[in-house]
């Protein structure tokens, strides 16, 4: 019975080492439609895992891309449990002083998502309850900005999470990255009566320029190749290929 | 290595204090994990002496239900039971139109309502065990002093086997404490919650989560010695003769 287990144990280990070598690890947040979602075999579906394995190739190494909440993301990236992360991350001054990031890769606004019909002014915020998805830069504008109005931000480990309190009425609005919002809740069944109110929110301050593929300080081997890659996939065509299969309008923006 | 000038700077969030940020209730932290404990102890507490008394009961039909309760309780876990409680009723339009709403609304009620049902189905399990193991010469001399069925429960039998499941209770009242900490994951900023507050806000995992720690330990040698004192008080008549 025993030399069986030694010898699963052994190529068990075997295959670890192996795969260690040559295999990239690129996490994405496990919840975060349509840039990433679990599907039910495991896998990491989506955009922002698209666009990974696309770099992969241009890079010309194998892939393995992992699923992480996105609160943890960056101590786990400094923690080596991966290699790189491409989470729909923007790209900003605070984040910087942790994680080091690549050139965008997509640039798309933050939106409230509320009653339909809602008219949104300063005066709207007073007494009201904001779902943010916690660490995020939704969280930190809100925080900044709303406090003061006398909204209160509440925190949720996952974007699907802050919709469904939404949907029964815990939070008056959750303040999330355009695509998700209109993806995971506008598009489906239970955004009905809900849409997008009030402006677009851009901030550099805040939202940065766009969302950045992250690497650990330092490691800048990786990122002069997820950089030259990522131009090459701009310029051959496979970004496109990836972006069509998600949206409808361009993401890349100016 | 372990960044002390982050704990002092982090640590007056645990103690409620707002951290810059709007505060979800008037107590995060070490206020709002004691608040949970306290009441959902107390709600708890109360609901299973009457639950103890059926689950003991001869008849059925009141100890059948008693017995169901406790076993559903017990046999699944208490995030499962939050999650249910929070997400699950708010997903039926007749529960958002109802009355009750008002009150599930709020994360805070959710979650003392979760933890109230489990603690009671445990501590229900702990007194009827009690009650069962009641002393045949208790019973027996109440009956010859001529006591009924409900006074010799209400003098004899209850405060004994209340008593008796104090080392028990103990256990139940730091596992409560210690179940607290998934309160976080329906937006609560309990000590548990506050620490991943701080984590997500400078990605450093070891400070906050070991500053929570101690707290809970802090807390919990607390509780030991209390209930230490309450034994030796209550329970001295279980102990050896002195000399």
């Amino acid at each position: 019975m025993i030399k069986p287990v030694f010898a699963l144990g052994a190529l068990s280990l075997a295959l670890c080492f192996n795969a260690s070598a040559e295999t990239l690890r690129f996490a994405t947040d496990a919840s975060y439609p349509p840039f990433s979602k679990q599907a039910a075999n495991g896998k990491m579906v989506g955009f922002d895992p698209d666009i990974a394995q696309a770099l992969c190739k241009a890079m010309k190494a194998t892939c393995e891309v992992v699923p992480q909440d996105f609160d943890g993301i960056i101590p786990a990236l400094n923690a080596k449990k991966f290699d790189a992360v491409i989470a729909s991350m923007n790209i900003t001054d605070e984040r910087k002083k942790a994680v080091d990031f690549s050139d965008r890769y997509y640039n798309m606004p933050s939106r409230l998502v509320g009653k339909a019909g809602t008219t949104i002014n300063d005066a709207w915020f007073k007494g009201k309850k904001i779902g943010v998805l916690r660490s995020s830069i939704q969280e930190k504008y809100a925080r900044d900005h709303w406090a003061k109005l006398g909204a209160t931000t509440v925190s949720y480990g996952k974007a699907p999470e802050s919709f469904m309190d939404l949907k029964a009425g815990r939070v008056d609005a959750s303040f999330v990255d355009a695509a998700v919002g209109d993806t995971d809740f506008l598009k489906t069944p239970n955004g009905k009566g809900f849409a997008f109110v009030g402006p677009e929110y851009n901030e550099v301050k805040y939202f940065g320029n766009g969302a950045g593929i992250a690497v650990r300080k330092g490691d800048k081997a990786l990122l002069d190749r997820i950089n030259k890659a990522l131009k090459q996939i701009r310029a051959d065509g496979s970004y496109d290929a990836v972006q069509k299969k998600y949206f409808s309008f361009d993401i890349y923006g100016k | 290595m372990i960044d002390f000038a982050l704990i002092a700077d982090k640590l007056p969030s645990f103690l409620g204090a707002t951290d810059g940020a709007p505060m979800m209730s008037t107590a995060d932290g070490l206020l709002m994990t004691l608040e949970l404990l306290a009441l959902s102890l107390f709600f708890g507490l109360a609901l299973s002496v009457p639950l103890a008394l059926g689950r003991v009961s001869k008849n059925k039909w009141i100890a059948r239900p008693v017995w169901l309760f406790t076993y559903v309780f017990r046999g699944t876990p208490m995030l499962v039971q939050l999650f249910i409680i929070y997400y699950g009723l708010s997903q039926f339009d007749w529960v958002r139109s109802s009355w009750a709403w008002e009150y599930l609304q709020s994360a805070y009620v959710c979650a003392i309502i979760a933890f109230t049902l489990n603690t009671s189905a445990y501590t229900t399990e702990i007194i009827a065990g009690q009650i069962r193991n009641t002393h045949w010469g208790e019973i027996e001399a109440a009956k010859a002093m001529g006591m009924s069925k409900w006074l010799m429960m209400r003098r004899i039998v209850v405060p004994s086997a209340l008593r008796r499941a104090l080392p028990a209770y103990s256990n139940e009242v730091i596992m409560m404490l210690q179940g607290t900490s998934i309160a976080g994951l329906v937006t609560l900023a309990d000590l548990t919650g506050v620490a991943r507050r701080i984590y997500a806000d400078t990605y450093q995992a070891f400070e906050p989560f070991l500053v929570a720690g101690a707290f809970y330990l802090t807390l919990t040698v607390l509780f030991v010695w209390l209930f230490k004192r309450a034994e030796k008080r209550w329970l001295a008549f279980l102990g050896p003769r002195k000399a």
